[in-house]
């Protein structure tokens, strides 16, 4: 067996450990350890991609007829997804470094961190269901511990314990479907299920409904339509962490496994067409509330919703393999971004309502550049890594119709509100003290913004990702989606740009986007009524059944019992004799004549 | 005879006249015992009853002295309840007893030895019961114990 | 022809008596002396038996030891009553069984 995907899984295993157990208190210690691993496994996730594909485990419980294994699987898709979360996982790393330096947790927040690089990789590399839905929890988990970071704080904790309860629904159907899916083909592993589901002769119902309660998972983890609500909330943590975890790699993690567990719903096409609209439905309505938001990482959380419902709906139209360039891209240039716009908040002591910024463009020039490369990567600026992707997703939908509309549609608005965003917070005056005050950050936090832009300018280019992905090819007109998408870009620049230069308020006002739809409110409405009526059945089952009928009523029995015998006691010897002599000739008769 | 005088003894209002035909049923009763040979049982049954035992009864009345009872508000509930009861058990008695096959078995045949049964039954009292009779024994000394106390008077 | 059948119905009968006596009249004393027909009512049908279960031409004397015991036994009974019905009635004044009825609920 190889050794070297094990050292790139428990590297961050043993930092995470090493710094909890040894060097709490040394917290500059802790930072290198954590930079370290991470770099070890980044390393041999590059001898791993230019190495052999290859599978190995080894039994954990062994059962006799049922085993776990524990094992590491490499493909193409391995490979790829190995080199982005180490890779960007790396820069994150080291940007946090200077991001946190005056924190005082920041030995608790890179074991964090590398306890989630562990569960990530242990996702990535899994080869069979169980570990990767235990690996998926552990994921769940550090995410938690990352959000509620500033725990002495009132709102990270709420947001944590909501994104790990969302992360906890979508994880409860995804074990139904890991159930349903074993219990039908009798294992596990993704190499043997892969070959035997479309020949285990299953209804269409059946594979349909299997496939779904998979993208459960996948709902809960990567913030789908109707579980999305934990993702912009988790804008609570660090904005590194937001970068990793939520831009890059978690949320990622869903598209991976949809596209891993692909086999499973390549036969039915109905879970394709649930697939496709969940992912289009998510991506219009992020979109749609990114245009009113305020808070720099909100809109770029919003922005990742929106990103990942495309991913989602590649995976939906057939085209496992677009989805997974556009998550290529996107990691690296949405990891651009949440650091960009940490450098921004960090440099402006902790503000992040972006009418409260402005102007930065002087003040902070390895930042603006950086940001605009960024953002003109996400709105599929031609030639930046953005429009290649996305414009392969659109191409995928050529053949439906409605979708293509949406697809076209999201990309106009994806444009709208990065502009929006960009104009009000890097350009115009400043509107705010501390925007005027603002200094460029620390080469620290500047270099990995370079580095990350680097990716994002030429990753697209289909010379490039073809040593990375096999990127798809498209009978028809590729000209004609990539004119579309042109055009929806072009006019979702110019939108925003126009209606947003030199403003100092926003002058659109739509409160149902600004305030998510509602969504929140009515899951709050929702869980409360639940709750009430849980309770108030509860509280009538303990009053009347429990307390009445149980207790009072056996007591009551026996009163009753006692007071109806009471009444044999009369007092009256003849009385006595005579029922006695009356049982005596009704025993005789009965003994010696039977009932008949 | 016995039958007679045992329902005298019932329905009669004055407890003496009762006492005394509690009496006369109980020589009745000897002589069906002697009548089925059992000639020991029957001398007891008139000393020890009905010497000892009415005696006693007679005394008591004295005693208390009991006037003849006078008529009172009849529970007619109870009587009609106390007659079924007595009805109910004469017919299973008279079922039991026509289908007990052999009760009708005829004539006895007995040959005794020639000691009399007093003989026997002395033998199988002191032999096989030996036990008991010793118990009884002591029942009827505690028995008189008892009663002794019983009648005590409170002391002031 | 006297048959067994024909003891068993007197004794019967003369229980039933007894019974009757038990349950109808109101006099403590009486209700004693019916109990105590009773009693030998259950004399009769014992040496019945005894009397006609013959082996080898000897009557089974076990019938007859029974009788003789329930006599003796009986005879003690009775004393014992007598004298609670004597201290009863220096309580109560009275021997009218109804009249005793301190233990109804």
């Amino acid at each position: 067996m190889n050794f070297t995907p094990w050292i790139i899984l428990f590297a961050p295993f043993v930092s995470a450990v090493v710094i909890v157990l040894i060097t709490e208190r040394f917290k500059k210690l802790s930072s290198y350890i954590s930079v370290a691993a991470v770099a070890i496994s980044f390393v041999f996730s590059v001898a791993v991609f230019f190495g052999q594909d290859g599978t190995g485990s080894f039994n954990w419980i062994d059962l006799g007829t049922f085993q776990v294994k524990i094992g590491y699987l490499i493909n193409d898709l391995t490979k790829l997804m190995l080199l982005v979360v180490t890779g960007v996982g790396l820069l994150i790393h080291i940007y946090s470094i200077g991001y946190m330096a005056d924190d005082r947790g920041r030995s608790r927040y890179f074991c964090g961190l590398s306890l989630f690089m562990f569960s990530m990789l242990g996702i990535v590399l899994a080869n069979n269901f169980i570990m990767m839905f235990i690996f998926w929890e552990l994921v769940g988990f550090s995410s938690y511990l990352l959000i509620g970071h500033w725990f002495y704080r009132p709102a990270p904790p709420a947001a944590a314990n909501k994104a790990f309860l969302a992360n906890r629904l979508g994880d409860f159907g995804f074990m139904l479907g890991i159930l349903v899916v074993w219990s039908a083909s009798g294992t596990v592993t993704f190499d043997e299920l892969s070959g035997r589901w479309s020949t285990l002769g299953l209804s269409p119902g059946f594979m349909t409904a299997a496939a779904l309660l998979i993208f459960c998972g996948a709902i809960g983890k990567s913030a789908q339509f109707p579980l999305h609500v934990w993702l912009p909330d988790a804008m609570e943590g660090p904005t590194p962490v937001s970068a990793l975890i939520h831009a890059a790699t978690m949320v990622a993690a869903g598209v991976f496994m949809l596209v891993r567990t692909y086999f499973l719903f390549e036969p039915s096409a109905t879970a394709l067409g649930v697939v496709l609209w969940i992912g289009l439905i998510t991506s219009m309505l992020a979109a749609l509330m990114a245009t009113q938001q305020d808070d720099v990482k909100r809109v770029l959380a919003y922005s990742t919703l929106s990103q990942l419902g495309l991913m989602i709906a590649a995976v939906g139209l057939g085209a496992p393999q677009a989805g997974m360039f556009h998550l290529f891209t996107h990691a690296s240039f949405k990891a651009l971004l949440f650091l960009g716009a940490g450098s921004v908040i960090h440099s402006l002591h902790d503000e992040q309502n972006i009418w409260q910024m402005g102007g930065l463009r002087k003040k902070m020039p390895v930042t603006f550049w950086t940001f605009l490369i960024g953002t003109l990567a996400l709105i599929a600026c031609p030639p930046f890594a953005g429009f290649w992707s996305k414009d392969d997703i659109l191409a995928s939908s050529d053949r439906n119709i409605p979708a293509f509309l949406a697809i076209a549609a999201v990309t106009y608005l994806t444009a709208f509100y990065m502009s929006r965003l960009f104009v009000v917070a890097f350009l115009g005056q400043a509107r705010s003290d501390h925007a005027s005050h603002a200094h460029e950050s620390p080469r620290v936090m500047t270099i990995p913004l370079i580095l990350l832009s680097i990716p994002a300018c030429i990753a697209g280019f289909p010379f490039i990702a073809s040593i990375f992905i096999k990127v798809p090819e498209h009978e028809g007109s590729p000209i004609g989606s990539m004119v579309v998408s042109l055009v929806a870009f072009a006019a979702g620049a110019a939108s925003g740009y126009y209606l947003y230069k030199d403003k100092a308020k926003d002058s659109i006002e739509i409160p149902l986007f600004e305030h998510k739809f509602y969504i929140d409110e009515m899951y709050g409405s929702l869980i409360k009524w639940t709750q009430d009526l849980l309770a108030n059945i509860s509280g009538f089952a303990d009053r009347w059944v429990i307390d009445g009928t149980i207790v009072r009523g056996l007591g009551g029995i026996t009163w009753g019992a006692g007071f109806a015998l009471r009444f044999l006691q009369i007092g009256n010897l003849q009385a006595y004799a005579f029922l006695f002599g009356a049982g005596v000739v009704l025993l005789v008769y009965f003994i010696l004549f039977g009932t008949k | 005879m016995m039958l007679f005088f045992g329902g005298m003894v019932i329905l009669n209002r004055n407890p003496v006249a009762s006492a005394l035909s509690l009496v006369v049923s109980f020589i009745a009763l000897a002589a069906l015992y002697v009548s089925l040979d059992a000639y020991f049982i029957g001398v007891i049954q008139i000393l020890v009853y009905a010497g000892a035992v009415m005696v006693l009864f007679l005394f008591i009345i004295m005693l208390l002295d009991l006037k003849a009872e006078s008529r009172r508000r009849v529970n007619f509930p109870a009587v009609c309840g106390g007659f079924v009861v007595i009805i109910l058990f004469i017919k299973v008695l008279s079922d039991v007893c026509y289908g007990f096959e052999g009760g009708n078995a005829k004539f006895p045949p007995i040959s005794q030895g020639p000691q009399g049964d007093v003989w026997h039954v002395g033998m199988v009292l002191f032999r096989q019961y030996n036990v008991a009779l010793q118990v009884v024994g002591t029942l009827i000394l505690v028995a008189t114990i008892g009663v002794v106390i019983l009648s005590k008077r409170e002391l002031k | 022809m006297v048959t067994l059948n024909d003891y068993l119905i007197a004794s019967g009968l003369l229980f039933a008596i007894g019974f009757a006596g038990v349950l109808l009249r109101r006099n403590v004393i009486i209700i004693f002396m019916a109990l105590e027909l009773m009693l030998n009512a259950a004399n009769l049908s014992l040496i019945g038996f005894s009397r006609y279960n013959v082996h080898d031409g000897v009557p089974d004397y076990n019938g007859q030891v029974l009788a003789f015991f329930i006599i003796t036994v009986a005879a003690a009974e009775v004393t014992v009553g007598l004298a609670i019905i004597v201290a009863l009635f220096r309580a109560r004044q009275t021997t009218h069984v109804e009249d005793i009825n301190t233990l109804k609920f």
